[in-house]
C-alpha cells in the first residue's frame, strides 16, 4: 500500500496548487492547503515507520524500471527529510496570519497558496526523488516559487532581496545542471545509484572532480554555506513572516540532504573526505560561519535579521558534522537539521506574532514586551535558550553530537570552537530578551494597547517551542533516525 | 592530450566556457537588473549548450528510427548511428525552466522599477539606506 502511494508526496501538493488557482477562494484554499499538508504528513510518517531499520519503497513513474525510468526511492535518509518538510508546512499553514501577506490583495490570495504549495511540492520532491535531473526540475520549481514568496513582503526591499535571491539562485540551479551534465557524461546515466555504482572506475576523471566542484558550489549556494550566504539575510527578514517560517525551517534543510546524498552516495565518502579531502575547505567555512555570521548577528537591530544571520551560523554547524565524515559527526549535522527547524521555525512565527500586535520587530521596538504578551515572549526564551544550546532543549543535543563527532574524528579544536560559538549565540539571544523583559518601553512608543496573540498565532508557535523542549529530553525519534540516516550515508546508500 | 588537441578537439567546450564566463561577468558587474536577468539567459544558454554539444556524436544523424518497407511496422534491422536524444530533451526542460526564471525575474524588476522609480541596482539599494 505505502509504495504506491509515496509518489502522492509530489502529487497532491502539485494538483492542489492548479485547484486553488481555479478555486479563487481564499479561505477554501487555505483549508485545501491545510488538508493536503496533512495527508501529506501522513504519508510521510507512514513511510518513515515503513523505512526505519534498513528498509526501502522504491516507486517507478510510469511503470518505468530504473535506471531508465524515473525513480523516486524512499530510505531513512529521506523520509525523515519528508516528515520534516511536510511537518513544518503543517504547522505553518495552521498558523492564522490573519490577512495573509501584506502585499497580497484578499482577492488574489488563493495565488498565495498555490505558489506556497508548488514550493512544498518542489521541496518534496528535490527529497523523494532518486533521479539527478529530476532533482534539478524540483529544484527549480521550488526556488522559483520562494522568489515569488519572498517578493510578497511588506517592505519594497523584499522584492529587491527576491532579485538578489533570484539570481543567486539561478546561478545555482545552473551549476547543479552542469555537475549533472558531467555526471552524464562520465556514467551514461541520470539514475542517482546507477551514477553511484558506474562512477567508480571514473572516480580519477578530470570531468568528475569537475562534476563534484560544479554540484557543491551550486547546492552550497542554495544551502547559504558561508561566503555564498549574501541572499539569506535579505530574504529572510524581509519575506513575509510565514514565508520565513516555512523557508528557514525547510529549504536549507532539504540543500543539506542533497549535499549529504550527493557527497555520501554518489561520490562516495573515500573519495571526497579521503581522496579529495573536501574537510580542508569545509570545515574552515563552517567555523568561519558559526563566528562570523553569530558576530553579525550580535550587531543587528531587527529580529528577523538577526534570526537570519544566526541561521547562517547554523548552516555552518551543520556542515561541519558533515564534514567529520563519520557516523557521529554526520548524524550530529542530521539532527541539527530538524532541531534547527523546529527552533528556527517556530522564533520566525514568534516574528509573526510581535509583527501583528506590536507592528515592528526592531529591538528598541521590543522593549518591555515580556510583560503585554507573556507567552508569546516565553515562546521567543525558549527558541533562544535552544539556540544557544542549554540542556533540555533540542540545541544542547545537535551540539553534544557535533562535539563527539568532532573529538572522535579528532579535531579538538574545532569542538572548543563549537562550544566558544555558543557564547556568542549567548550574546545575541541575550541581548533580545534583556529588551523584551527587561528594558522599559520608551516613551516615544507606547505599548499599552499591545495584546498577547491570538490562538489561531499562538497554537502553532507553541506547538513548535514545545517541541524543541519535547525532543530536547527524548532523542529517540530525532537522533535515532538520524543516526540510522547517516550510517545509510556512509556505507553509501540512500 | 596535446595542447592543440585540446583546442581544436574540444573548441566548442571552450566555446561556451567564454559565453558562460561572459555570461556570469555580466551578471556581477553590471547594476542594471535588465542587463542582469541578460546575463543570466547567457549563462544559463551556455551551460544549455553544454549538454546539446555533449550529446552530439560524431557522423551521427537525428536520432529518428528509419522506417524499413520489408519489415512494415518494425524497423530497420541495420545499424544506424544517432546522436544522442537525451541530453536535448532533458534541455527542453532546462529552457521552460529558464522562460519562467527570465518571466520572473523580469516581473520582480518591473516591481522593483515601480517602488523605486529605478531600474539600477545600487541606486534602489542606497535609497532604503540613506
Amino acid at each position: 500500500m505505502i509504495e504506491k502511494i509515496v509518489v502522492l508526496e509530489v502529487v497532491l501538493p502539485l494538483l492542489a496548487a492548479p485547484v486553488c488557482v481555479l478555486v479563487r477562494h481564499p479561505r477554501l484554499c487555505r483549508l485545501l492547503s491545510l488538508g493536503v499538508v496533512a495527508v501529506c504528513f501522513g504519508i510521510a510518517v507512514a513511510a518513515l515507520l515503513e523505512v526505519r531499520g534498513g528498509g526501502v519503497i522504491s516507486y517507478q513513474l510510469g511503470g518505468w524500471p530504473p535506471p531508465l525510468g524515473i525513480e523516486y526511492r524512499v530510505s531513512t535518509v529521506n523520509a525523515y527529510l519528508l516528515a520534516l518538510v511536510t511537518a513544518m508546512a503543517l504547522v505553518v499553514f495552521s498558523f492564522d496570519s490573519r490577512g495573509g501577506p501584506p502585499r497580497v490583495p484578499e482577492r488574489r490570495r488563493h495565488l498565495y497558496y498555490a505558489v506556497f504549495l508548488l514550493s512544498i511540492s518542489g521541496l518534496l520532491g528535490m527529497t523523494i526523488t532518486g533521479d539527478a535531473f529530476n532533482i534539478f526540475v524540483f529544484l527549480e520549481i521550488s526556488s522559483l516559487s520562494s522568489y515569488i514568496l519572498v517578493s510578497l513582503g511588506g517592505h519594497r526591499r523584499a522584492v529587491l532581496s527576491a532579485f538578489h535571491y533570484l539570481v543567486m539562485g539561478t546561478i545555482g540551479g545552473v551549476f547543479f545542471m552542469l555537475g549533472v551534465g558531467l555526471l552524464y557524461q562520465e556514467t551514461g546515466t541520470l539514475n542517482l545509484r546507477d551514477i553511484a555504482a558506474r562512477l567508480e572506475p571514473a572516480l580519477d576523471d578530470r570531468g568528475t572532480v569537475l562534476a563534484l566542484a560544479l554540484l557543491v558550489v551550486g547546492i552550497s549556494i542554495k544551502l547559504a554555506v558561508f561566503p555564498l550566504h549574501h541572499w539569506l539575510p535579505n530574504a529572510y527578514s524581509f519575506a513575509p513572516p510565514k514565508v520565513s517560517a516555512f523557508l528557514a525551517a525547510t529549504a536549507t534543510k532539504v540543500s543539506f540532504y542533497l549535499l549529504a546524498t550527493i557527497l555520501f552516495t554518489v561520490f562516495g565518502a573515500p573519495f571526497v573526505f579521503g581522496e579529495l579531502r573536501l574537510q580542508a575547505v569545509l570545515l574552515p567555512l563552517s567555523v568561519l560561519a558559526m563566528f562570523l555570521a553569530s558576530g553579525a548577528a550580535i550587531f543587528q537591530t531587527d529580529l528577523r535579521r538577526l534570526l537570519a544571520y544566526s541561521s547562517v551560523a547554523q548552516i555552518g554547524y551543520m556542515t561541519l558534522g558533515l564534514s567529520t565524515a563519520n557516523a557521529t559527526g554526520l548524524a550530529g549535522g542530521m539532527v541539527h537539521l530538524f532541531n534547527h527547524a523546529v527552533m528556527k521555525g517556530g522564533l520566525f512565527l514568534v516574528v509573526a506574532c510581535l509583527l501583528y500586535r506590536v507592528g515592528s520587530v526592531h529591538i528598541d521596538a521590543l522593549a518591555g514586551i515580556g510583560r503585554r504578551m507573556p507567552l508569546t515572549s516565553a515562546a521567543l526564551v525558549v527558541g533562544g535558550l535552544s539556540l544557544i544550546g542549554v540542556p533540555g532543549t533540542v540545541g544542547f543535543v545537535s551540539k553534544w553530537y557535533l562535539v563527539a563527532g568532532a573529538l572522535e574524528r579528532g579535531w579538538t579544536a574545532a569542538a572548543v570552537l563549537i562550544l566558544l560559538s555558543s557564547l556568542l549565540a549567548l550574546v545575541y539571544v541575550g541581548k533580545v530578551v534583556e529588551a523584551v523583559y527587561f528594558r522599559k518601553p520608551a516613551e516615544t512608543q507606547p505599548i499599552d494597547h499591545v495584546r498577547e496573540a491570538p490562538l489561531g498565532m499562538l497554537a502553532p508557535t507553541w506547538a513548535l517551542a514545545a517541541a524543541a523542549v519535547f525532543f530536547g529530553l527524548t532523542t529517540d525519534w530525532t537522533y535515532g533516525v538520524a543516526r540510522e540516516a547517516a550510517e545509510l550515508l556512509l556505507a553509501g546508500g540512500i | 592530450m596535446s595542447l592543440t588537441e585540446a583546442i581544436s578537439g574540444l573548441w566548442a567546450y571552450w566555446l561556451l566556457i567564454a559565453l558562460m564566463m561572459v555570461g556570469l561577468y555580466i551578471v556581477i558587474a553590471r547594476n542594471n537588473l535588465i542587463k542582469k536577468v541578460m546575463g543570466l539567459n547567457i549563462f544559463q544558454g551556455a551551460a544549455i549548450l553544454f549538454y546539446v554539444t555533449m550529446a552530439k556524436v560524431d557522423g551521427g544523424t537525428a536520432p529518428i528510427v528509419p522506417h524499413d518497407p520489408a519489415h512494415p511496422g518494425g524497423h530497420a534491422g541495420h545499424e544506424v548511428l544517432y546522436s544522442n536524444p537525451l541530453p536535448h530533451v532533458l534541455m527542453l526542460t532546462a529552457i521552460v525552466v529558464g522562460v519562467a526564471t527570465t518571466a520572473l525575474a523580469l516581473a520582480l524588476a518591473v516591481r522593483i522599477h515601480g517602488d523605486y522609480g529605478t531600474a539600477e541596482e545600487d541606486e534602489a539599494v542606497s535609497m532604503d539606506h540613506g
